[in-house]
């Protein structure tokens, strides 16, 4: 296979240090913001907002890789895949933990009535909850013991976490009646997961293992 | 007004002898103080509100010639001065510690001006507060149309220092300036039809960015019963920080009822009709399980998708202070506590 000039620079040592100082970038923005007083009149809710975005972004994200790679012959960029997942779940930690410190003042009996009684937050934490078993299989030991098989068929769990993002997301801006940049978010998800689809002829053909 | 306590779940925290925080009490030297220097302001004050009102701003010279007050907080500086006496309204003064200017006016929800918090304080320049009028017409023995001058005029501008709940969890103290309503809908003379009074705001697409979207049915539409509307505490609001309101806080006259969830209070208004039916408002209309024609401040009345039972008090404690304990009707329930007796608060939410 004929690498291309970009292919050739996504092999250099140092684009992965590169790509995770990138990941970072966010999260020290937000701090940064912080401890200068530029979170505007409700910092906590900011950062809360901002972490679960953030999260939602590095997913959408990591599931364009694959069709990039394809759409735009660039092979190179399935090493970085990886990282970008892990990316998600550590937003996604952040989020749930800003949550539970800022909103819930780290009292564990009131996350767990808020999970009980509040679909929005159930599906946020069922969606922290399937996303754990694949960051804590992210290493390479981890893959070889699976097998590459059953690493593959575990890490498909990725598309419910995405739906389950999403129905969060669409659920917390509902209640303002905004629902445009829901929509976004949605419409680039269909595209991510209907190219899968009609590649793997069908839905079916998606979830299956190669 | 007699204080009457209405429930034995809630302490109510503004009888007026105990004092939230004890900074917040004006010694004796400081009020002393601004006496003196009240009486020396008297004499220059014309000129210099005048300057103030000349810089592009809409409150014009003569209507500033209002009566002079100690005023409790500090003027920003930013807009036209608009001075308040002291209310003499129970419950007018909140304890509380009063939440920065800052704060105030860059974290509104003002949908006309887009839906973000700070939109609204970024889009709303190109809203025209003058000039201005309000109609008062429905069930009234006389339909009014007033403008801006005639509005500032009609009462006397009280300063009130409210909380101010909003159904999202968060929270703020503001000084607002301006008189009851009741002052103003009682110029209309009310016939005995009218059981509820409607509130509508501006809807203009050249004004108001927001309006061109569907977030909303616009024009924006509030209401309260005829006795909530009466109570001396629900105000129509010209300005706070004893200046005239920002545009992004819904200038030129808003309404202010402060122990109802923050979105009751309609801003911009242009048109208030008193009518014998409940209106139906614009949240309402939008989702009537989550928005309730009354809206009372209520802890133990969750939104379907979030707690109400506490909030977070914007600028305040710094940026891990616990969320405070909401209060019954916002902590005005020993003064209006009465317009519910009997209620089913569950059921009208």
């Amino acid at each position: 296979m004929q690498l291309s000039l970009v292919n050739q620079w996504l092999l250099k040592p140092w684009v992965k240090p590169l790509l995770w100082l990138l990941c970072a970038v966010p999260f020290a923005g937000l701090m940064v913001g912080l401890a200068t007083d530029q979170l505007g009149a409700n910092p906590a809710e900011k950062l809360i907002r901002e972490t679960g975005e953030w999260t939602l972004r590095w997913l959408w994200l990591t599931l364009a890789v694959s069709p990039l790679r394809e759409a735009a012959s660039l092979p190179a960029l399935l090493r970085y895949r990886r990282s970008l997942g892990v990316t998600v779940f550590i937003y996604a930690v952040l989020h749930f933990l800003a949550y539970a410190w800022l909103d819930k003042g780290l009292v564990l009996d009131d996350i767990i009535k808020d999970v009980y009684k509040r679909n929005f937050i159930l599906v946020g934490v069922a969606a922290l909850v399937l996303m754990t078993p694949l960051a804590l299989t992210s290493f390479n030991a981890a893959i070889r013991k699976l097998g590459g098989k059953r690493w593959q068929a575990l890490h498909k769990l990725v598309y419910a976490v995405a739906l389950l993002g999403l129905l969060h997301f669409y659920w917390k801006k509902a209640a303002k009646n905004d629902v445009s940049e829901v929509m976004v978010y949605a419409v680039i998800l269909a595209v991510l997961l209907g190219w899968r689809a009609m590649r793997k002829g069908g839905v079916m053909g998606m979830l299956r293992t190669r | 007004m007699a204080l009457i306590r209405t429930s034995r779940h809630f302490s109510h925290p503004d009888s007026g002898m105990t004092h939230g925080v004890s900074s917040e009490i004006t010694p004796r030297a400081v009020y002393e103080g601004r006496r003196a220097w009240l009486k020396e302001a008297a004499a220059l004050g014309g000129a210099a509100v005048g300057l103030q009102a000349a810089s592009g701003l809409w409150l014009s010279g003569d209507a500033e010639a209002a009566t002079a007050a100690a005023p409790l907080v500090a003027r920003p500086g930013v807009l036209a001065a608009l001075p308040g006496v002291r209310s003499t309204v129970v419950g007018a003064y909140a304890m509380d510690k009063v939440t920065p200017y800052e704060k105030v006016t860059r974290y509104n929800n003002f949908y006309e001006f887009g839906t973000d918090k700070e939109d609204p304080w970024q889009n709303a320049g190109t809203l025209k507060p003058r000039p201005w009028t309000l109609s008062i017409e429905g069930e009234v023995g006389k339909p009014l149309k007033l403008g801006l001058d005639d509005l500032l005029k009609l009462g006397a501008m009280e300063e009130r220092i409210y909380r101010l709940r909003c159904v999202e969890g968060w929270s703020m103290v503001i000084p607002w300036v301006g008189y009851s309503l009741s002052t103003l809908i009682q110029r209309a003379a009310p016939t005995s039809r009218a059981k509820y009074v409607e509130f509508i705001s501006l809807a203009d697409e050249k004004q108001m960015p927001g309006v061109r979207s569907g977030v909303l049915d616009w024009p924006y539409v509030e209401g309260l019963r005829i006795d909530e509307a009466m109570h001396p505490l629900t105000m129509m609001a010209f300005g706070l920080y004893g200046e005239v309101l920002p545009n992004q806080n819904g200038a030129p006259l808003r309404l202010v009822v402060p122990w109802k969830y923050g979105f009751k209070s309609a801003k911009s208004i242009v048109k208030i009709r008193l009518v014998d039916k409940e209106p139906v408002s614009s949240w309402t209309k939008a989702n009537a399980r989550e928005y309730g024609f009354y809206s009372n401040v209520n802890p133990t009345v969750d939104h379907p998708r979030w707690s109400q039972a506490t909030e977070r008090r914007l600028g305040e404690g710094g940026f891990f202070a616990p969320r405070k304990t909401t209060l019954m009707f916002n902590g005005y329930e020993a003064q209006v506590g009465q317009l519910y007796a009997g209620m089913d608060l569950k059921k009208y939410y």
